[in-house]
């Protein structure tokens, strides 16, 4: 009898374990297949000297597509590569102010909206679907309806602000190098500061009532309150918005790509990456790019963690 | 009292600020595709006329209308793939023990997180090396490098939330584990896949930096690229009636779906950036 349950026992427990290696084993491939191959192919590419046309042609040429220096024959040297390029790093930097200005701006009306949303008001359901509308339309299509409303001659945002004076004359505002960066700071900003919004909103309401109860009885101020009280215990959810938003502008493509076209002052590492490899026919160039961003993301990734110290069992 | 009453005045002034910010490009989009000829070029603040041209122009020139099929069909197929990847392996890291769960979950995350530019270049040589450049095909299969860890990550914690022993009785009734999987937790893990299924929806149906990459023509394009791409007779002539109306298409379907799914929405996404 004891030995017939063991021995059952053990079967499905081998069972179990077979079963495991049949069920992660597809999405592990696929994934194994679609992300972690192509990553390594690419930082391999990026020490080649392959071209769009010929890719198998590719020869490894070290780190020159990195940085390289040329002696010409009057003596000078001149280097060439990634980090001697100086449209690489104006994307980098570029894109670093991008994600710090736009993250930042976002968390603070983010932490706006929640906490209106976090009031009983009437009609609350309504702001929060009007909220979400921003989330939910697609970021190209974002882009070209702020397109449409940034036109410097038929665009309604220079009507208005001529109208209440705040401008003497219209601004092309995404083509204008002065103001292309602005430009794509609102329209990120007005598309992502519901989702912002949303996590937010979800930390707060995890809160403890009687706390504020409690506040309110001692005579504390709502702004100190909101401080001292509501900050502190909002934290881990604000870090984990902040880390995901960060990441996600730091990659920042399609916005970029459709309302600033070939603007320098706006142009990013996914940008300067996805051209050289496919409009330049600079296939390993913009392959070491793509290496270089890997890198920078993950070691801002790193950092947050680590200061965070994020568990993923925990969250 | 007049400080409590100021107060509200205040706060249904920000809520005011709050709800047309959000609201007023699209309804600036839906007023202006609405607008015929040259009357685009006069700026209104409402709504002046509901001349379909736009929309009759968009949908009959061009392959726009072919366009709004590819994206749904590369949107369901995607969503159906991640799904049924995605429910069994999150059922095997929520329900079953093993080393290197929270390792798996932790890389998962970190794929759905990093740049897809980092894979642009290897992913075109795979794209290439099996036939799919240009077929809708290579956009279903990108597109799960951000679907599917993100829906492995919430049906995990999904499930791994459901009450110990669930399963017991049946495992020591000898039930294979993908009947477990089927009879018991499937029916239980509709709401969580509803949710994800909506959000792999939706990220699908917005792609950009792939579907540009790895498509050549126009008749193969999604949406968002045909949108971005929409061009006049000439270069300086850009079809601001026809963009207008384009997007609210696409939009339509979209903002509809979210304010039916809010709620569902909401906690997916919150369940996707926090609780996992």
């Amino acid at each position: 009898m004891a030995a017939g349950f063991a021995g059952r026992l053990s079967a499905i427990l081998r069972g179990r374990r077979f079963a495991v290696l049949l069920f992660l084993t597809p999405m592990l491939v696929t994934l194994a297949g679609i992300a972690a191959w192509p990553l390594v192919r690419t930082i391999l590419y990026g020490f080649t000297n392959a071209s769009l046309s010929d890719l198998d042609a590719a020869r490894f040429i070290g780190f020159r597509n990195y940085l390289d220096t040329l002696t010409l024959r009057s003596g000078r040297t001149i280097h060439t590569g990634l980090l001697a390029d100086p449209v690489w790093w104006q994307a980098v930097w570029n894109t670093l102010r991008f994600a710090a200005i736009s993250v930042s701006i976002e968390t603070v009306f983010g932490t706006i909206v929640a906490l209106v949303l976090n009031q009983r008001f009437p009609g609350r359901g309504l702001v929060r679907a009007a909220v979400l509308i921003p989330w939910a339309v697609p970021t190209i299509v974002s882009a070209k309806m702020w397109a449409w409303m940034m036109n410097d001659q038929f665009g309604i945002l220079n009507d208005m602000l001529m109208r209440l004076g705040l401008l003497s004359h219209p601004i092309a505002w995404t083509a204008s190098p002065d103001t292309a960066f602005l430009a794509v700071l609102i329209v990120d900003i007005w598309k992502s500061t519901p989702f912002m919004a949303l996590l937010i909103l979800a930390g707060l309401q995890m809160l403890p009532r009687d706390v504020y109860e409690a506040a309110r009885v001692d005579g504390v101020s709502p702004f100190r309150a909101f401080f001292d009280i509501t900050l502190p215990l909002i934290r881990p959810a604000l870090l984990v918005a902040v880390i995901f938003r960060a990441l996600d502008a730091l990659r920042i493509f399609d916005l970029i790509y459709v309302l600033t076209p070939n603007n320098a002052r706006t142009e990013t590492m996914s940008v300067f990456a996805q051209q050289n490899l496919f409009s330049f026919d600079k296939f390993a160039y913009g392959s070491a790019a793509s290496t270089l961003l890997f890198l920078v993301v993950a070691l801002i990734t790193l950092l947050f963690v680590t200061l965070g110290q994020l568990d993923p069992e925990r969250g | 009292m007049r400080m409590r009453f100021l107060k509200t005045v205040g706060f249904y002034l920000l809520v005011a600020v709050i709800i047309v910010e959000s609201v007023f490009p699209f309804y600036y989009a839906i007023i202006t595709a609405f607008k015929s000829g040259n009357a685009i070029f006069h700026v209104d603040y409402w709504p002046t006329s509901f001349s379909l041209s736009n929309y009759a122009a968009v949908l009959t020139q061009g392959v726009f209308a072919r366009n709004i099929l590819n994206s749904l069909f590369v949107a369901c197929v995607t969503v159906a793939l991640s799904l049924i990847l995605g429910t069994t392996a999150g059922y095997a890291l929520a329900r079953f023990r093993f080393g290197g769960r929270k390792l798996l979950l932790f890389a998962m995350l970190s794929v759905s997180m990093f740049p897809q530019v980092a894979v642009l270049a290897g992913l075109f040589e795979v794209i290439r090396a099996l036939g799919l450049y240009n077929s809708l095909w290579s956009l279903v299969l990108s597109y799960l490098i951000f679907t599917l860890p993100f829906t492995v990550w919430v049906l995990t914690a999904f499930l791994r939330d459901m009450p110990k022993g669930l399963e017991e009785a049946a495992i020591m009734d000898g039930a294979s584990p993908l009947r477990i999987l089927v009879q018991i937790f499937l029916p239980l893990t509709t709401p969580a896949m509803v949710t994800t299924g909506l959000l792999a929806f939706i990220t699908a149906w917005n792609e950009f930096l792939f579907a540009l990459t790895f498509t050549s023509n126009d008749a193969q394009r999604t949406v968002p690229v045909a949108i971005a791409l929409l061009s006049g007779a000439t270069e300086f002539e850009v079809p601001w009636g026809n963009i207008m109306a384009a997007s609210v298409i696409v939009t339509v379907p979209l903002v509809v779906l979210v304010l039916i799914f809010q709620r569902r929405i909401v906690s997916g996404l919150t369940a996707g950036a926090i609780k996992g």
